[in-house]
């Protein structure tokens, strides 16, 4: 076959001289990785929040709408109809249901992450721990407009902010924060092997809602079980809630001095750090269940 | 072991393991051990490859479906690591890998541009200042501002090859991008693809068309079933997978074969 070769072709070309190491091209991973690279990290977070209610009429609403309503059905059916005398029970459960809403969408949109972006994670070289991170910040941006509606709430019924409560809800929105991408990384990763853990998750979920002080007082668990309540203050979404009534719900009753005395247990910022503590641990945990889980991820996605 | 500051790939003695699963259910799973079927295996994809790319070297991969070249690539680029043996690279990679690019089949090609561009780790005012240059390469039109899964393959193909080609890389990956390509992007591909070569970075070229690998390349790799069969002169690999059309084909379908059609 005769060709007449251009330049081009005859090979004629440049000398290249690549200043870079020799390494292996798999990324480096892990979640220091994930915010050294914040320009990719900000557009997927974007592009979350304008995909989470893609193709849904209402859109972001449906982030207000879902909290809303449950915040509705807690009120009604607890407040009305079983009729407990908690002081403005709407705040009280609303305070507790924007941190476990929180949690809970880290948690659930965070382990569906990796399986709902696998056409990037099966062809693109990046650490993977950015999906669940994205979905925790997504979370956090959708917590903001929930928060605004608390605290018009609370400034109308005499609310004012004091710096124990705001450093309680800053603590409390960290270690929900922690705490969900912990559990989001693991499950996420898991979830692309066994389809199973999705369904797991939403019935953790439940059980997260019931086994915080939202729909009832803590002072209830304090009756019902003495000083096995503190084992309940284990639980830093127990902790996260309480920390979230008290900067919030206590200064919108008559009374706080005496509300937060009664319904506030002693010692609930040791509590506190002890969860980040753990929360810090559970992260440490899953990162290290999702390297090792990594590795096999894009060949499983199917 | 030390290597030249010229070695671009090195890859050394890789394997690759899949599992395959027969049975996914636990009832299935318990059924098949019960009747003493196996549940899995593993097979190797890849077993001991093991060769070394200069810097600006053109390489052809070439092999029959399922010998593993898209395995291989994806351990270049990173996506997988080996089970057995090292891969090194140096500088940049991007490309495509199994016809087409790592895009979100929901987001918009503007979005899928950026995103894929960040991924391969272009800033934002580099992805901003080839933004045009890209677009008007894929020359997809207003489709820009649809979701890439409302796309058709060809027009999927042409902006993952447009967003891979602009990116500044070292090494350049391209796997079938020509099979879905209507004929005047196969032809402003490969020109593309020279120019490429022409500015010294390294080629990975995966294709079935003896023709374009002809022209492409400098030196060809087959893999079969996992293994190097060769590895060395284009002419001699051409002929050595017996895809040369010389003997029993018409001028038209040579034409074609030029432009990387499929034989
Ligand atoms: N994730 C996976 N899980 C199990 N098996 C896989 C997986 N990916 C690839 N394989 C198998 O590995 C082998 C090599 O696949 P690969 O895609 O590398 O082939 P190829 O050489 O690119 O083929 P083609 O020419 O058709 O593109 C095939 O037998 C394929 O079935
Ligand atoms: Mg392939």
């Amino acid at each position: 076959m005769a060709e007449s070769l251009t330049p081009e072709e005859s090979g004629e070309r440049d000398q290249r001289l690549v200043d870079a190491p020799l390494v292996s091209p798999a990324p480096p991973a892990g979640l220091r990785e994930v915010f050294r690279r914040r320009y990719l990290l900000r557009l997927l977070v974007r592009r979350e929040v304008s995909a989470r209610y893609q193709g849904s009429v209402l859109g972001m609403m449906w982030s207000y709408i879902n909290p809303m309503s449950q915040l509705f059905i807690y009120w009604v059916v607890m407040g009305m109809i079983i009729g407990r005398g908690t002081e403005n029970f709407g705040i009280h459960v609303f305070c507790g249901l924007i941190v476990v809403h929180f949690f809970i969408e880290t948690f659930g949109a965070g382990t569906r992450s990796i399986m709902r972006n696998k056409a990037l994670v099966r062809k693109m070289a990046m650490p993977r721990e950015m999906f669940p991170v994205a979905s925790m910040l997504v979370s956090l941006y959708h917590m903001g407009p929930q928060l605004l509606i608390l605290i018009v709430c609370c400034l109308f019924m005499g609310w004012t902010p004091t710096v124990v409560g705001m450093l309680g809800f800053l603590l409390a929105v960290l270690t929900m924060g922690t705490l969900g991408t912990a559990l989001a990384l693991t499950f996420a990763a898991a979830n692309v092997f066994f389809r199973d853990v999705g369904s797991v998750v939403s019935i953790l979920t439940n059980f997260i809602r019931f086994g915080v002080p939202m729909i009832y007082p803590f002072t209830l668990v304090q009756e019902r079980f003495g000083a096995a309540a503190a084992y309940y203050l284990y639980n830093p979404i127990a902790d996260a809630v309480l920390l979230m009534q008290q900067a919030f719900w206590v200064g919108t009753t008559d009374d706080p001095t005496a509300v937060q005395a009664h319904h506030i247990p002693d010692h609930l910022f040791a509590y506190s750090f002890l969860g980040l503590g753990i929360s810090f641990v559970a992260l440490a945990i899953g990162q290290f269940v999702f390297s090792k889980l990594e590795n096999k991820i894009p060949e499983r996605l199917t | 072991m030390s290597h030249p500051a010229s070695t671009s790939i090195v890859v050394d003695g890789v394997s690759k393991y899949f599992t395959m699963r027969y049975q996914r259910t636990l009832k299935q799973m318990t059924v098949a051990a019960v009747k003493g079927r196996e549940i899995s295996d593993t097979f190797k994809a890849l077993d001991d490859v093991s060769f070394t790319v200069e810097q600006g070297e053109s390489i052809g991969l070439m092999g029959l479906n399922g010998s593993g070249k898209s395995t291989l690539l994806k351990l270049v680029n990173g996506v997988m690591r080996p089970d057995g043996g090292s891969v090194l690279t140096r500088g940049r990679i991007a490309g495509l890998i199994a016809t087409g690019a790592g895009f979100h089949p929901q987001l918009t090609g503007r979005e899928n541009v950026y995103l894929n561009a960040a991924i391969l780790g272009m800033s934002e005012a580099e992805t901003r200042r080839k933004f045009d240059e890209i677009v008007e390469f894929a020359d997809i039109g207003r489709f820009l501002e649809t979701p890439v899964g409302n796309y058709s393959s060809g027009m999927f193909a042409r902006l993952g090859f447009s967003v891979a080609v602009h990116v500044d890389s070292d090494i350049f990956l391209a796997d079938e991008v020509l099979a879905v390509g209507d004929r005047p992007f196969k032809k402003k591909c490969q020109q593309r693809m020279q120019e490429v070569r022409a500015e010294g970075r390294t080629l990975f070229y995966v294709s079935h068309a003896a023709g374009s690998v002809r022209k492409m390349c400098d030196r060809v790799i087959v893999l079969e079933k996992g293994r190097v069969g060769y590895d060395g002169d284009v002419a001699e690999g051409i002929k050595y997978l017996k895809y040369d059309p010389d003997d029993d084909s018409t001028p038209e379908v040579d034409e074609d074969d030029d432009l990387g059609a499929d034989i």
